[in-house]
């Protein structure tokens, strides 16, 4: 249902009065709030000039939110292209025909799914730092990769099962009809159209996946937040050292949720654009993470 | 194994994690409720308030949300949801900042999660609503939420799974759960690493699995059958 033109009648004269009286406080609201904010934020000598001054000094961007920037960056790219290597398995993996093989994947699989990045971020470094087999400085680096690879390979796995079984069955009845093994079918035919198909939810994942490595600030990755309280107690100026970093989270975040609308709308421009061929379900699942049963999807 | 989770607590961690879990569901739940009436509303502001909430708290690492719930409202805004007085003044904190870190990012999600269930409701609902004479606020109570909520259980449930898992973001401001008695566990039984691990694990899996039936079951009972 398109809500916004149904759920209330065009306005009359009283009601137009009506919601310029709920927008006025609306407004209020909001000027409240923020001057609430603001006011304390002064009170409490937040909004001086030598708090803020070092944002337009280079040194504090080269010195820390570039590099931490980089670090996050690069923690996320890995983490990404290493949970897809694995979600494919995985899902591949849980579809065999091999009933144990099925059922050790399936286990895996929903296994990892309930268990918070945190934990398996916490367990691998903490292992790390008291084993010798990696170099101490690395620890955190691969604390962070395994935590997001662990979880995020178990959801994309998922993401790609729910794509394959959102095809239509014609897909892998002509693949079997064809001559194809069961399994060539699914390599061939489903997983690629899968792919497509959930390609928005995947990229959306990516957001989750990027918010996720700032949980490396527990375990001491010197990602963005890391470096915004290095830069804070350097400062002196913590508060504002969050702010920023957290209008560059919202600034990169909200770049790729519309780089994931974009792609979901240009696929659906697509298959409506293909004719009468039954459509393939774009129909895409943006709220949950969660185990058993559900469709997996993107809360952080 | 029983010796290890008497040891560092485990069980209390737990019951930690869960008090967190629920006492941010039920104000999440409110929080994104308001946030999606706001989204849905006539008024322009309104709507656009809705918006803006949910692109900055969607967008922003819970990490992040709590370090400046520690920071920003108690540190700077002086709000400061316990007493003084009491012994245990600095665990409960923490513990309500926490609360609401997690309550107001996840309302977002909650928002969305609403939304997406007032979506399944056919036009005709809202259009029989209103020619039944019914204003904005009537229909949304009488017709349009009651159908929405049991439309949004499945992403509901998904939010609240993953709040369920997040509760462990707490541990950047020093609350004492789950995630915390873990990162004890490997600092001082190094030797039986893999059983720490497990422990909380399935003390997760315990959470987080009865939850997800619960809802699959909840979502087909309560399904709004047209």
């Amino acid at each position: 249902m398109s809500a916004q033109q149904v759920l209330f009648d065009a306005p009359g004269p009283k009601a137009v009065a009506r919601y310029r009286i709920l927008a006025a406080a609306g407004i209020a609201l909001l000027i409240g709030i923020l001057g609430f904010i603001g006011f304390r934020m002064y009170q409490k000598g937040q909004l001086t000039a030598e708090k803020w001054s070092p944002f337009i000094d280079p040194n504090t961007w080269t010195n820390y939110y570039i590099p931490g920037f980089l670090d996050t960056i690069q923690a996320a790219a890995i983490a990404i292209v290493m949970s897809m290597i694995f979600g494919l398995m995985l899902a591949m993996g849980r579809m065999s025909d091999i009933k144990p093989v099925k059922w050790i994947f399936t286990a895996w699989v929903e296994f990892f799914r309930a268990v918070p990045v945190l934990i398996m971020m916490i367990f691998t470094f903490y292992y790390l730092s008291n084993s010798d087999w990696s170099p101490d400085n690395w620890n955190p680096f691969i604390g962070v990769i395994a935590g997001l690879v662990l979880y995020n390979s178990a959801v994309i796995g998922e993401i790609i099962r729910n794509g394959v079984q959102s095809l239509p069955n014609g897909q892998r009845e002509a693949g079997l009809a064809v001559g194809l093994s069961p399994s060539k079918t699914r390599r061939l035919i489903l997983v690629p159209q899968a792919l497509t198909s959930m390609l928005p939810t995947l990229v959306s994942q990516v957001i989750v996946v990027l918010k996720d490595t700032a949980l490396g600030y527990i375990i001491l990755y010197p990602e963005l937040l890391t470096r915004a309280r290095q830069l804070g107690s350097a400062e002196a100026n913590v508060l504002p050292a969050y702010i920023v970093a957290a209008v560059l989270f919202i600034v990169i975040n909200y770049g790729l949720s519309r780089l994931a609308e974009y792609v979901e709308n240009r696929q659906r421009a697509k298959n409506e654009g293909a004719a009468k061929k039954p459509n393939v379900n774009t129909a895409v699942p943006t709220e949950g993470g969660g185990a058993t049963g559900q469709v997996p999807g993107t809360v952080g | 194994m029983l010796e290890l989770i008497e040891q560092f607590n485990v069980l209390n961690a737990f019951w930690v994690t869960i008090k967190l879990a629920f006492f941010s569901a039920i104000l999440a739940l409110i929080l994104g409720t308001i946030m999606a009436i706001f989204r849905l509303s006539p008024v322009g502001v309104l709507q656009r308030f809705g918006a803006a909430y949910v692109t900055i708290f969607r967008n922003t690492p819970l990490t992040l949300i709590i370090l400046l719930c520690s920071l920003g409202l108690w540190g700077q805004l002086g709000f400061e949801p316990a007493s003084r007085d009491s012994d245990t003044f600095i665990v409960d904190l923490n513990f309500r900042l926490a609360i609401i870190g997690l309550a107001v990012y996840h309302a977002a999600f909650v928002c969305e999660a609403i939304r997406s269930g007032v979506n399944t409701i056919p036009l005709g609902q809202a259009e029989a609503s209103r020619s039944l004479g019914l204003g904005f606020l009537q229909g949304l109570r009488e017709i349009i939420l009651p159908q929405a909520f049991r439309g949004a259980i499945t992403p509901l449930g998904n939010v609240l799974i993953a709040l369920i898992k997040n509760t462990t973001v707490a541990v950047a401001i020093g609350v004492t759960e789950a995630a915390y008695a873990l990162r004890n566990m490997m600092e001082f039984r190094p030797d039986v690493f893999l059983l720490n691990f497990l422990v909380i694990a399935i003390g997760f899996v315990i959470l987080t699995l009865p939850t997800g039936l619960f809802i699959s079951w909840a979502s087909q009972k309560w399904v709004v059958r047209r």
